[in-house]
């Protein structure tokens, strides 16, 4: 059977809501299915992989370092929206630095990352065949 | 490739409409569901973004419609589908994205 | 055209499921083919047999068995989920050592690549949620 494209749009941020962390666990189960995977981040899900989160006090898991495992799964495709991370005054900076090592390259390692714009984007989700939202 | 995007959440609570705007390539559809259905009617600030939105086809599920006593104020240029409606327009796109 | 449909959200509180079940009834009224209908995050609750809602009220787990029975769906509750919510089927309860379960026969548990395979396996998903 041929190879789909799937994306995952995530929205919503992480804690306030489950979506986040249940979204994730697709994810990571999806990878086992050798498909053409990318994740795009918009709106507040953009707070999904801001880096430094601690959440010891708020008695949850903090999901967010799985995240940086992604890579070693093949899922490299990190699609982040530009204009969300301005609204809300971030930059590539405020976010954890996910890689992948590219083994076609002697295990090269490569940023994840995908900073685009909202037109962009819309042009990835515009070829995909199975799109995801959360 | 044309996508169909559906909205379900009011445009004045959310801003799923305005991202889905963003978002709509010529050629794709915004089918308006649930709550999203208060953005199709008139009088209001999103009816011009729907107006000066070229390119792109608009469609709210009826029942909705009819169950919040809206179907009066439906704005013009947006069609009125039923389930039956709203399941071709799934199949005559390529795809579907919903912003929950 | 073989569709499958995602469901976010229980029953009630959003009219996700509602609107899941009159798209579901009207794409096998229409002829296509429901190839799985799979129920995430609160969507799991939609599967409870214990639901008693007001007699003037539509029950939406009941209206859910009778279009699964009717028309043979594979109706699959993601059971991660379930398990985080308390959903359970008689194996699962007995597995887990609780003393009850409350999932309607219709309803099936697996695991989350049975999404993936829907979305693999069906010409468009359609997702709905909050």
């Amino acid at each position: 059977m041929a190879i789909k494209k799937f994306m995952y749009i995530n929205r919503k941020a992480p804690y306030g809501t489950i979506y986040a962390l249940e979204s994730l666990e697709v994810v990571l189960i999806g990878a086992a299915f050798d498909q053409d995977v990318s994740l795009a981040f918009i709106g507040d899900g953009v707070y999904q992989l801001v880096k430094g989160q601690n959440t010891q006090a708020i008695g949850q898991k903090n999901f967010s370092p799985t995240y940086a495992a992604l890579g070693d799964y093949d899922v490299n495709k990190i699609y982040v929206e530009k204009e969300s991370l301005e609204e809300r005054g971030l930059t590539l900076y405020d976010l954890q630095h996910l890689v992948w090592e590219d083994e076609d390259e002697d295990w090269a390692e490569k940023d994840s990352i995908r900073l685009v714009s909202r037109s962009e984007l819309a042009d990835v989700i515009d070829e995909q065949d199975v799109i995801l939202s959360f | 490739m044309a996508l169909l995007h559906t909205v379900n959440k009011s445009p004045f609570e959310s801003s799923s409409f305005d991202t889905c705007l963003g978002y709509a390539k010529d050629g794709s559809t915004i089918l308006f569901i649930e709550d999203g259905v208060y953005a199709a009617t008139t009088g209001h600030s999103v009816a011009d973004k729907i107006k000066n939105a070229s390119g792109v086809s608009f469609a709210v599920l009826g029942p909705d419609l009819q169950a919040r006593g809206l179907e009066s104020k439906l704005a013009d240029g947006i069609k009125v589908v039923d389930y039956d409606g709203f399941v071709n327009l799934v199949a005559e796109h390529d795809s579907v994205q919903s912003w929950l | 055209m073989k569709f499958s449909i995602q469901i976010n959200e229980g029953p009630y509180q959003h009219q996700a499921s509602d609107t899941a079940y009159q798209f579901t009834k009207a794409a096998l009224a229409a002829g296509h083919e429901i190839f799985r209908v799979f129920f995430y995050h609160d969507g799991v609750n939609n599967a409870t047999r214990l639901a008693v809602p007001p007699q003037d009220d539509r029950n939406i787990g009941k209206l859910w068995q009778e279009l699964g029975k009717e028309n043979n769906l594979d109706m699959v509750v993601c059971i991660a989920a379930a398990q985080r919510r308390g959903m359970m089927d008689a194996d699962e309860a007995k597995r887990q050592g609780l003393d009850t379960d409350n999932i309607a026969a219709a309803f099936r548990i697996s695991g989350l690549g049975q999404l993936i395979e829907a979305g693999i396996n069906s010409d468009r998903l359609v997702v709905f949620g909050a």
